[in-house]
Parts: structure tokens; C-alpha cells; sequence
């Protein structure tokens, strides 16, 4: 499994070396008194995964929001190829840490449903709908409903709703959290075959070091009170060695137990 | 709601209803509603007469009476059925069907059967209250954790040690949460055992007003109760809640 | 298991209405007439058309006010759940309305609209409405935040997540609070033909009860208990049917 781009050596020019699909300049985010995000600033090079990962109440998943357009920032911009937003758009998908299907629709009319949202009439968004789902490994289940789903199954459905529409950049918060170990293990290796075979840039959320290091062109890491980007590490050595060897990886190994380091006085 | 950056209290939008009462009171768009202020005047001054005190006795009594009735039975039942299959077997099925009857339609075969008076109220308040404390006391039982029927053997509780210090315990949430359901239906029962029998308590009241067309005094005893069962309702919940505290975490 | 089941169903209904029938024949009062002979009645009743010129009487209040109250209640019940604004300004009405006793408006409803149908129907609508009212509102403020994030990122507007969003992940609660709605109906219905003007089965319990014919008195309790139950249990039935996998609750009164 060979990356056509391999990034040598990483370093703060990160913007420079690469072209960003995403950028956040200056995002400040206050709940009354609460201040959530301070002056963050962070790029996100296009066509590669990029972790947000920290302590609980960084305000990870507050910037993933901000970025979907979901919450609006205090003060700030985000720009998403280049174009400032400030509302949901159709370059941006997102994927929920509850999954967030609607219970009462089949798997097939929740994967189309942002299609249906779009305008795509129904005959193609069905069609578009049994790729994606096919693509996920859902094949056969396109009429089951999500409560005769696993947590496993529900999330590709997430996943696949949201690879549907097209967009080109993935957002996804904690996805894997609510599914178990083992579920997880084989998520994340096919998230860096989609990473590879598809053309889009990937946001991820999480909480787990080992996961995030696993599956990232570039760890964001992300410290509370007041929240702030601490560090970006861009591993560098193990994408190429293939899925099985990364977890024995010397520099894997490395920058799990950097991380840990930096992280462990914040955990109560 | 917040208005200027104040946040305004959950009832107080009650004041802006009231004033919409007395600007329609005060404009005589309709015979039946007169102002509030008058009828606030027409409250004090009927408070302190004999028959409205008459009216509230008689239905504080026919209400506790009938509401003390239904929780000394109720509970036990529920707890019982909780405990033993068969009798849950047998009774389940009327107690949820009495549950959901209209039981307006057996205040006639009381009156007939107890006579047209404070024996039939009770039983009619009573009836109204009953059947939810039963079903929720059942399920208070038939929720308990097992761990904890288990803990209580493994460090050797007596069958009474274990029922009072921990089966009741465990199961009161839902005992009470069924005691205040049972009690806002008793409110009402009470109301429509009177209304039906209309010769004593609130019942004669307003039979009395309304055939004098006196609205004032109509109007000031319907604020009356309707305060009155909602500071029941909320005391309730307010107790309901010191006590469920420990229910979600079960 | 299925046979005990059933088989204990049965028991219970035979002890109960043989409790019934021995207390007929004791008599516990002259009042109280067997099960036998009430039932005897109804079947007469039922043979010569009187039970259905009376229900016919009975259900129509009933229906026109159930009908006007999930109409108005639905409506009033969503604005109160989307709009902090109504929300403040109408929830404590249908609070108090759902604690307090209503059945003491009848004589002013009475007074205001007559002895007719417009007062049947009030009378079925303030007892049906408050429960819908609150259980759509609540409904409606309780869509889990995530689905309705899940619309607008995926470019759903405001009413698309009104109609394909908020208004499913709400309708079982809805549902249950018009099943609620439509109990207390039943007793607004029973209480206005007893209170206001003796028609359809009001009339039949009313006036057996004056000639001390019983059976017929009984009878028609009887029977409107049984629809009454029989009604409520189908529209259980539907609901689980229809709201399968979906997480359900409540708004109790």
C-alpha cells in the first residue's frame, strides 16, 4: 500500500508545503463566560486526514462544528477551498459520534437523504445510495431499518450518507467511539484505504491517541483552558509499511507515548 | 424565555393572561367573563362565608378520605402483584382496564348503590386515584435490581430487614410517581363525583351560582380549585423529585 | 406459556363476573342486578337497535370534539415546541389546565352555549386537549439535537427539518398523548350526556335508573366501558405497530 504523496519530514511551514483545503484563522468561540476556543488557527492540508485530538473539553468537537457551520464562531473565519463559510454547504459532510440516523427511514433513504436534500431525484439518489452502501460493506441491508442494525453497521451507514453527497471534505466527530474494539480496528483500516482511493480531505475528532496516530497524516493536538493548538506532529516514516505493521512501527510507538506525555497532566 | 437579556420566570406569562382577562372583563365583550379584579374582590369576600367553607371542607374531606382509601390499598396490591405471578395474572388485566375506562360512566351505579351522597364521592375519588398507584407500585417491585435482592441474602437480611430496608426503598420513586399521578386524578374525581351529585361541597356551589347567574362567585371558586390542584400537582412533583434522585441511576 | 397465559385471562374474567352474578343473586342491594340479567339486557338492547341509535347520539360530540382537539392541539402543541416565545406564553395555560379539575367549567360552558352539541363538544375538547398540547410540545422541544444537526449539514431547510425531522422523530409521543387525549374524551363525552342533557347512552343510564330497570342501566355502563377499553387497546396496538424501533416516552398526567 504504497501513498503517492509521502511527506518527508514535517515541520510549522506545514501551510506552506501544502495546499489547504481548510483553514481556520483566529476562531474565538465564548458560551457566556465560557470560553470555549481562543484565537485558534490551524490549516488542513488537502487530500490527507488530519486528527484533532485532546483532552475532553479542548474544544475539539466545538471546532468541528464551527467548521461545519453548524455553531457560529465569536469571532473568526474558516475558508473551505479558499471561500470563506459560515453556514453548511455541500463541500463539507459530516459524521456523527451517535450516528444520528432517523430511526423510522430504511438504511437506503437515510444514506440518500442528503441527496434528497440536494434535489437529486429519486431514481438516481437511490442509485448513488446502493453504491455507497455497497461500498461500505452494506450490501443486501439497503431496506433494514437502523434498530436492526449493530453500532458498527449503523456508523457505515453513517458513513456512507455522508460519502454520497460528494463533498470534499469529511468531517467526522469521535466515529468510532460508540463501536467496539475490534469493530474499530477494521473502521480504521478502511478509513485509510478511503483515505488513499478518495480525492477528499478528512477531519477526524478523537480522543484516542493510538487511533489517532494510526490513521493520520497530521495529529492536531489540542489543550484545554484555555484551548489552544500545542502541537502538530506529521509521522512521517510507517504510512507506507502497510495496515499490519504500523502498530509495531518504532516512530509509531514514538509518538504515542510523546503524546501521552504531553497529555497526561491535563487528565484529571 | 428572556426579554432584555432577563430571564423571565416559567409562569409568569400567567400575569400578561390575567391582564387579558380584565381588559375583556372591562370592556363587557361578554356577560361570562367579568373582570379579574372583580372577581379577586368577590374571592375575598366569599371566602370567609359559611357555605364556601361548607364546599371546602366537604370536598377536603371526600378527597383526603378517598385519597388515603386508594394508597392503603393500592400499594399493597401493587407491591403483591409485583411479588406473586398468579395474582398478577389475574388482576393485571382489569386493573388496566379500569385504568383507561371512562369512569364517569360508574358514578350512576354508585348513586344508586351508595346513595346521593359523601359515600359515593369517596368511592368515585377513590376509584379515580386507584389504579395507577397499583400499576406503578407493581412496577416499583418488579424493577428492583436483582444485584440488590442478591446483596441483601449474601449479607444475610432477614425477609422483613430486606422488604422494609431495601424492597421499599428500591421501589418508592415509582410508588410515589404513581401516588401523585393517583392524586392529580383524585382532584379531578372529586370535582366530577360533586358535579354528578349535585348536592354537596362545589357541586351545590355551583349549582347555586349558576342558576343565580352570580360569574363573580362562579369564577373565584373555579380559582380556587384550579390553584388548589395546581399546588398540589407541583408539591408533589417537587417531593417526587428529592426522591427520584437516586432512580436514574439505578 | 402462551396457553397460561390466556387460560388465566379467562379465569380472571369468569371469577370476576361470577363474583358479579353472585352478588346479583344474593342481592347485595335491590340495585344490583346479576351479570346474567344485565347482560340478558344488552343483548336486547343491542338486538333492537336501541344501542345503536344511542351510540350513534353518543359518538358524535365525542368525535367532533377528539377531532378539533388533535387538529387545534397538534398545531398549538408544535408552535409551543418551536418557539421559546409560545412557549412561555402558552405552556402554563395547558400546565394548569392538564392539574386542574376542567369538569368544573361545565355549568358556565352550560350557561354560555346551551344544553346543545356546541356545549358536548367544549366539554370533550377541554378534557382531550391539554395532553396533546403538552405531549406534542414536549415532543417537539425533545428532538435529539443530533438529528436536527444532521439536517442542516447535510443542507435540509428549516422546513424540511419541520417535516422530514422534527415532526417523525416526534409523532410517537404525539401519538401516545392523542391516545390520552381521546380517554379523557371519553370521560368529558360520558360526564357532558350526564350533566348537561341526558342523550344517547347518558340517556338509556339515566333513564333506567329513574324506571329501576337495572339491567338496562348497567347494561349501557357496560358497554360503553367495553368500547371505551376496546378502542383505547387498538390504538396501543397500532401504535407499537406503527412506532417499532423507534425509542418512545411519555407525558403522563
Amino acid at each position: 500500500m504504497a501513498m503517492s504523496q509521502i511527506k518527508e519530514e514535517s515541520a510549522p511551514a506545514a501551510s506552506a508545503e501544502f495546499e489547504s483545503a481548510v483553514s481556520v484563522k483566529n476562531i474565538t468561540k465564548n458560551y457566556g463566560d465560557v470560553e470555549a476556543l481562543r484565537d485558534m488557527s490551524l490549516e488542513f492540508p488537502r487530500g490527507q486526514l488530519t486528527s484533532l485530538l485532546g483532552p475532553s473539553g479542548c474544544g475539539k468537537t466545538t471546532l468541528l462544528k464551527i467548521i461545519a457551520g453548524l455553531l457560529e464562531p465569536t469571532s473568526g473565519t474558516v475558508e473551505v477551498g479558499g471561500k470563506e463559510v459560515t453556514d453548511p454547504g455541500p463541500d463539507r459532510a459530516f459524521v456523527f459520534q451517535d450516528f444520528a440516523l432517523l430511526p423510522w427511514a430504511s438504511v437506503i433513504r437515510n444514506v440518500a437523504f442528503g441527496l434528497e436534500m440536494r434535489g437529486v431525484a429519486a431514481s438516481e439518489r437511490e442509485a448513488i445510495a446502493e453504491k455507497y452502501i455497497k461500498d461500505v460493506g452494506l450490501a443486501g441491508f439497503e431496506n433494514a431499518y437502523p434498530h436492526e442494525l449493530s453500532g458498527g453497521m449503523r456508523q457505515r451507514v453513517g458513513l456512507a450518507r455522508a460519502l454520497s453527497v460528494d463533498a470534499d471534505v469529511l468531517l467526522m466527530d469521535e466515529p468510532f467511539s460508540a463501536v467496539d474494539e475490534q469493530t474499530r480496528r477494521k473502521f480504521q483500516e478502511d478509513l485509510l484505504a478511503l483515505v488513499q482511493n478518495e480525492n477528499k480531505t478528512f477531519l477526524f475528532v478523537t480522543h484516542s491517541i493510538e487511533e489517532a496516530v494510526y490513521v493520520s497524516d497530521q495529529i492536531a493536538i489540542l489543550l484545554p483552558r484555555p484551548s489552544r493548538v500545542s502541537e502538530i506532529i506529521r509521522p512521517s516514516s510507517f504510512r507506507n509499511k502497510g495496515v499490519d505493521n504500523i502498530r509495531r512501527d518504532p516512530e509509531y510507538l514514538d509518538i504515542v507515548d510523546e503524546i501521552w506525555a504531553s497529555l497526561r497532566s491535563y487528565v484529571e | 424565555m428572556i426579554l432584555f437579556g432577563y430571564r423571565l420566570p416559567g409562569m409568569s406569562s400567567l400575569l400578561v393572561w390575567g391582564l387579558l382577562w380584565e381588559i375583556v372583563g372591562q370592556s363587557g365583550l361578554t356577560f361570562f367573563v367579568p373582570p379579574l379584579s372583580e372577581v379577586t374582590a368577590t374571592l375575598f369576600s366569599i371566602i370567609g362565608t359559611a357555605a364556601f367553607q361548607k364546599a371546602l371542607f366537604e370536598t377536603a374531606y371526600a378527597f383526603l378520605v378517598g385519597v388515603a382509601s386508594a394508597i392503603l390499598i393500592g400499594i399493597p396490591v401493587g407491591i403483591l402483584m409485583g411479588k406473586s405471578r398468579l395474582l398478577d395474572e389475574l388482576l393485571l388485566p382489569w386493573v388496566n382496564v379500569f385504568l383507561s375506562a371512562p369512569l364517569t360512566a360508574l358514578v350512576p351505579v354508585l348513586m344508586v348503590l351508595f346513595g346521593f351522597g359523601m359515600k359515593s364521592i369517596i368511592i368515585t375519588t377513590a376509584l379515580f386515584a386507584i389504579w395507577i398507584i397499583i400499576l406503578n407500585s407493581r412496577a416499583g417491585v418488579r424493577q428492583i435490581n436483582r444485584s440488590l435482592v442478591e446483596m441483601a441474602h449474601s449479607f444475610g437480611a432477614s425477609p422483613v430487614d430486606a422488604f422494609f430496608k431495601i424492597y421499599f426503598w428500591a421501589a418508592l420513586p415509582e410508588i410515589l410517581g404513581g401516588v401523585r399521578i393517583g392524586i392529580i386524578r383524585a382532584v379531578k374525581g372529586v370535582i366530577i363525583g360533586q358535579l354528578l351529585i349535585s348536592i354537596v361541597g362545589f357541586g351545590a356551589l355551583f349549582e347555586l351560582y349558576s342558576a343565580n347567574f352570580l360569574m363573580g362567585h362562579f369564577w373565584a371558586v373555579l380559582i380556587v380549585l384550579f390553584a388548589l390542584a395546581f399546588t398540589i400537582s407541583e408539591f408533589l412533583a417537587y417531593l417526587e423529585r428529592r426522591v427520584a434522585y437516586y432512580a436514574a441511576k439505578r | 406459556m402462551q396457553n397460561r397465559a390466556l387460560l388465566l385471562k379467562l379465569l380472571s374474567a369468569v371469577l370476576l363476573f361470577g363474583a358479579w352474578e353472585i352478588a346479583g343473586r344474593v342481592p347485595v342491594s335491590f340495585a344490583f342486578p346479576t351479570f346474567l340479567e344485565s347482560m340478558a339486557a344488552l343483548v336486547r338492547m343491542t338486538l333492537d337497535g336501541t344501542m345503536l341509535t344511542a351510540y350513534a347520539e353518543t359518538l358524535k360530540p365525542l368525535a367532533i370534539g377528539v377531532a378539533i382537539s388533535a387538529f387545534l392541539g397538534i398545531a398549538i402543541g408544535l408552535w409551543v415546541g418551536l418557539s421559546k416565545f409560545f412557549d412561555w406564553l402558552f405552556s402554563p395555560i395547558f400546565i394548569v389546565m392538564q392539574a386542574a379539575p376542567l369538569a368544573a367549567l361545565i355549568p358556565l360552558l352550560v350557561l354560555a352555549y346551551g344544553i346543545g352539541l356546541t356545549s358536548k363538544v367544549l366539554v370533550v375538547c377541554i378534557m382531550a386537549m391539554p395532553v396533546i398540547v403538552l405531549n406534542t410540545s414536549g415532543a417537539v422541544r425533545n428532538t435529539p439535537e443530533s438529528y436536527k444537526e444532521m439536517g442542516r449539514s447535510f443542507l435540509a431547510s428549516d422546513l424540511s427539518i419541520l417535516v422530514r425531522i422534527i415532526i417523525p422523530a416526534a409523532s410517537p409521543v404525539i401519538f401516545a398523548g392523542l391516545r390520552l387525549g381521546i380517554s379523557a374524551g371519553f370521560i368529558g363525552a360520558i360526564l357532558s350526556e350526564l350533566k348537561i342533557t341526558p342523550t344517547g347512552v347518558g340517556d338509556i343510564i339515566t333513564y333506567s335508573r329513574s324506571i329501576a330497570d337495572y339491567p338496562s342501566m348497567y347494561a349501557a355502563i357496560f358497554s360503553i366501558i367495553l368500547l371505551a377499553v376496546l378502542f383505547l387497546n387498538l390504538l396501543e396496538k397500532i401504535e407499537l405497530a406503527l412506532f417499532k424501533g423507534n425509542e418512545r416516552g411519555y407525558v403522563s398526567d
